[in-house]
Formats: C-alpha cells, sequence, structure tokens
C-alpha cells in the first residue's frame, strides 16, 4: 500500500503542488491525470524517492521511504518497476541487454535463467524477435515495450507508468492499455498510470487522482468521475471527449 | 553566490562518490572499460599532439638559438626538460579535455537528461558510483600513463626534427638531454597529470551528471565541462609549479 500525506513541492521559486494526499491500495490501478507541465512526474519521481519534498510523506507499505537509510531505501526501490515518460533506455546496450540489466546485477541467475526470464518478459510485450536489435533501431512503441519489459522482469510489486500511451498510434495504444490490464490480473501488480489520455484512464484505472492548480484537487473512482460535478475535472474530461469523438 | 553553490554541488557529487566507492566493486566492469576509453583510445592523439610539440620545440629554438658560442646539445636540453616538466602534460592535457571530457560530459549529460540515470537509480543502483566513480578513476590513473606516451613522442618528434632539418644532430640532441635529465622533472609531471586526470573527468561528470533541459542542455553541459576543465588545469598547472618547484 501506498499512502501519500500532505506532499509539497517546490522547485526555487515554483511551486509544483501542495497538501497532496491520497491513498493506493494494493493491486489497485490509480491514474494520475493533469495539464501536461502540472507535475505528474513529479509526484510518482517522489514515490520511489528520486525526488525530496519540501513537506509531507510517501509511506510505501507502513514505512517513510524518504527517511530511510540508503540501502533501506533501495530495497524499497526495488518492489518498483518504472515506464519512465522517454522509456530511458540505455543505449549503449542492445533490446535483450536492456531487459537483462537489472538481473544481472540484483540476481545471481546463470546466463541460461537470465535468458529464460528475458525472452518471457520480452515474450509478454510481444518483442521476442527485437532482442538482438539495438535500442536506436526501435520506434518509439517498441521503445516503451521494451522499457515495460525491463519494468517487469525482476517482478515489481508496484509499477509507475509515465505516459504509457502518449505518442503511440491509437492501435498500440491499445495494445498498451491491455498489457497494463494484463500484469494487473496475471502478475498481482499494483500500478500507478500518469497520463492525460482519457480512453487510457477508463480503460485501465480503478481511482484517479487529478492534479490541477497545483493540488491534488479531485481524488476517487473512475464510476465517481464519470457522476462528478466537479468543475474543473468535468473540463479536463470533455476535452479530451471531443478529442476521442473527433 | 552561484558558482559557490557549483562548487558545493560539486563537492557533494565526489563525496558521495567516496563514500560509495565500497560499493564500487560490483562495477569493475565498467573500470575496465573507461580505462579502456580515457587510456588506449587516446593514443593516437597524444602521440600526434607529442610529435608535434617536440618538432617545432626543436625547430623554434634552433632558430633562435643560432649562434656559434651555443653548443647544439642545449637544445636537446632545453626541449627535452619542457616535454617533461611542462608540454606534455599540460598540451595534452588541454586536448584531453576536449577529447575525454567532452565525451564523458555529453555521456552522463544524454544519460541524465533522457531519465536513463534516473531509471538506474529506481532499479536500485548508485548512479554516481556505477557512473561517476569508474570515470574518475581512469582519468587518475590512464592521464600519467598518456603522460609517458607524450613525452617520449615529444622527444622521438625533437629528435626527428632536428636531424631531418639538418640542425641538430641526434647524438648532440640526446647528450643535452641526458646532462639536464632530472628524475624529479618526470615525478612532477606524474603529479600533475594525476591532478589534471582527476580535475577533467570529475568536472566533466559534474557537468553531465547535473545537466538539464533536453539536447540543448547537453551541448551546453559539455561546452561548460571543457572550458571550465581547461581553465582548472591552467590554474591547478599554476599552482602546483609555486608549491613544488
Ligand atoms: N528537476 C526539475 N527542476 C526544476 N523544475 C522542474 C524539475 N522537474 C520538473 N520541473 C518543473 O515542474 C513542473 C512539473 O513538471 P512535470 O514533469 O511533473 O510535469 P508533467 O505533469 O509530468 O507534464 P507532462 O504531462 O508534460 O509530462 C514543470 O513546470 C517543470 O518545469
Ligand atoms: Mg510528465
Amino acid at each position: 500500500m501506498i499512502e501519500i500525506q500532505n506532499l509539497s513541492k517546490s522547485f526555487g521559486d515554483l511551486l509544483v503542488w501542495e497538501n497532496v494526499s491520497f491513498r493506493i491500495e494494493n493491486n489497485e490501478t490509480v491514474a494520475i491525470i493533469g495539464k501536461s507541465g502540472c507535475g505528474k512526474s513529479v509526484l510518482i519521481k517522489h514515490i520511489n524517492a528520486l525526488l525530496y519534498p519540501d513537506s509531507g510523506k510517501v509511506l510505501i507499505d507502513g514505512s517513510d521511504i524518504h527517511a530511510l537509510d540508503y540501502v533501506e531505501q533501495r530495497k524499497k526501490r526495488q518492489l518498483f518497476g518504472v515506464l519512465f515518460q522517454g522509456s530511458a533506455l540505455f543505449d549503449s546496450i542492445n533490446t535483450f541487454e536492456n531487459v537483462a540489466f537489472p538481473l544481472r546485477y540484483f540476481t545471481k541467475q546463470s546466463e541460461e535463467e537470465i535468458r529464460e526470464n528475458v525472452m518471457q518478459s520480452l515474450r509478454y510485450v510481444n518483442l521476442e524477435e527485437s532482442a538482438s536489435k539495438q535500442t536506436s533501431e526501435l520506434s518509439g512503441g517498441m521503445r516503451k515495450r521494451v522499457g515495460l519489459a525491463r519494468a517487469i522482469v525482476l517482478q515489481p510489486k508496484y509499477i509507475m507508468y509515465d505516459e504509457p500511451t502518449s505518442g503511440l498510434d491509437p492501435q498500440t495504444a491499445e495494445e498498451i492499455n491491455e498489457l497494463i490490464n494484463q500484469m494487473a490480473d496475471a502478475l498481482d501488480i499494483t500500478s500507478i498510470v500518469v497520463t492525460h489520455d482519457m480512453h487510457s484512464v477508463l480503460k485501465v484505472a480503478d481511482k484517479v487522482a487529478f492534479l490541477d492548480r497545483q493540488t491534488l484537487s479531485w481524488f476517487g473512482s473512475v464510476d465517481d468521475m464519470k457522476h462528478s460535478d466537479h468543475k474543473e475535472l468535468l473540463d479536463f474530461v470533455t476535452a479530451s471527449e471531443y478529442q476521442i469523438k473527433g | 553566490m552561484h558558482s559557490l553553490n557549483e562548487l558545493g554541488k560539486y563537492s557533494s557529487l565526489l563525496y558521495q562518490a567516496l563514500r560509495s566507492s565500497t560499493e564500487f566493486s560490483t562495477y569493475r566492469k565498467n573500470l575496465f572499460q573507461e580505462l579502456v576509453k580515457v587510456g588506449y583510445d587516446s593514443v593516437p592523439i597524444i602521440v600526434l599532439t607529442g610529435v608535434f610539440t617536440g618538432s617545432v620545440m626543436t625547430l623554434q629554438s634552433a632558430y633562435q638559438l643560432q649562434s656559434a658560442f651555443i653548443p647544439l646539445s642545449t637544445i636537446g636540453a632545453i626541449v627535452s626538460e619542457s616535454i617533461l616538466i611542462e608540454l606534455a602534460a599540460v598540451i595534452s592535457s588541454l586536448v584531453l579535455a576536449g577529447k575525454v571530457g567532452a565525451r564523458v560530459a555529453t555521456e552522463l549529460g544524454t544519460m541524465r537528461v533522457s531519465e536513463q540515470i534516473d531509471a538506474l537509480e529506481s532499479m536500485g543502483f548508485n548512479s554516481v558510483s556505477f557512473l561517476v566513480v569508474p570515470r574518475v578513476l581512469a582519468g587518475i590513473l590512464m592521464f600519467p600513463v598518456l603522460y609517458i606516451v607524450a613525452s617520449i613522442f615529444g622527444i622521438g618528434g625533437g629528435i626527428a626534427a632536428g636531424f631531418f632539418s639538418g640542425t641538430v644532430p641526434p647524438a648532440d640532441f640526446l647528450q643535452g638531454a641526458r646532462m639536464y635529465f632530472y628524475p624529479w622533472n618526470v615525478v612532477f609531471g606524474f603529479v600533475k597529470m594525476f591532478v589534471f586526470g582527476f580535475i577533467i573527468t570529475s568536472v566533466s561528470c559534474y557537468k553531465g551528471y547535473y545537466a538539464k533541459g533536453g539536447a540543448e542542455g547537453v551541448g551546453k553541459s559539455t561546452t561548460d565541462a571543457t572550458v571550465l576543465s581547461c581553465i582548472f588545469v591552467l590554474l591547478a598547472d599554476f599552482i602546483l609549479a609555486a608549491l613544488l618547484l
């Protein structure tokens, strides 16, 4: 379980958000939505302590991740798989090695076991044939899927997706949405999906956290969101519906 | 104020590198790769710089000292001593600030802005000991080796230039070089290169590690890295000369 309590963050004079509190239960999928630049990526970087808040806490299974000592903090970090906004693949090594990377350093698996696990992850995202490709030869959608394979290879308890569908064609986006659901169901993963794609929210999320005006403006279930009369949230949702319906 | 802030961040990066050096054994493979990139890959450019520095110095000294009263061996002495004390270290380092420094800053800067460093951290790596430690160690270890290469080819270039231009016969050159050879000069050269290797790699790691703002930001941090490396190398050269000579 992840609890975010009264979190505030600014960069110098720029207040990103303040007093953000919500809770993510196990096996739940929470979507974090909001306009570009509202601090969605900054928020998830607080959850695994890549960034430190000005005030407030993030509790991971009850322990304050920002207060842990270095070794403990890293153990907590390894509970998370992260798909970064730009995939963040290592460009000096090929696709297979990207997925194998965490296994090589953090497990004592033999070369055979590594191969098996990597190929299994790649099969999950339908990229077995691309294992030997250099990452620079991959398309944007393929890069996301490799990023996904790398994020799940250590079988994380939590997984955070930063805009998994942005910049993809509708069909590939749909495939990614299905993958997210698959991970959540088959692997019992708790998911946090950052997105501004409402279609994706409706498809994958149980709950929604809406960041607006430098704070958490609304939090609740997807059903409640559909019937909410929160003005900014409605504006945000309808703006996307126009996009979907054209 | 701004530069104080930078100095603080730079020292804290070095402190983290030092503190995490125990974990470093996990990342041995990285050190080996860096030794090759910093050392072996720089040999051609260092040979080239060495040969030209030595030969130009010989030709110029021969021209300036054209006189019946000065023995030709003096030219060998001047050239080889200047190379060992100053030129093999400083000119090589200025060239390496461009070659090694720019590469390191670009590599780390690209990794920063494309979130690869965040990815490392989120997997549980210590990105400082993974990226910074091997690069700085490679600088400290390989720069002195490159100094030897630069010195040999510098003096060799001097001898060759003297011979082919007909100004200084090799025997005279070598006689002068031997007469004024002080092992201390070589020690001094080593100390310098050790320091310069540290400066160039650590400054470039720092600039790359904290790069921000996309491709433009990486470009800026690379430029900053080479310019700052050059300035600090020259400053350190002055300070070391004042302290040790
Ligand atoms: N390391 C940083 N230093 C300074 N400012 C930052 C930093 N990271 C983010 N910001 C600022 O914080 C704000 C929120 O950024 P963030 O990347 O979280 O937005 P986002 O909601 O993810 O947007 P998008 O949907 O475009 O990805 C932005 O104004 C950004 O400029
Ligand atoms: Mg973002």
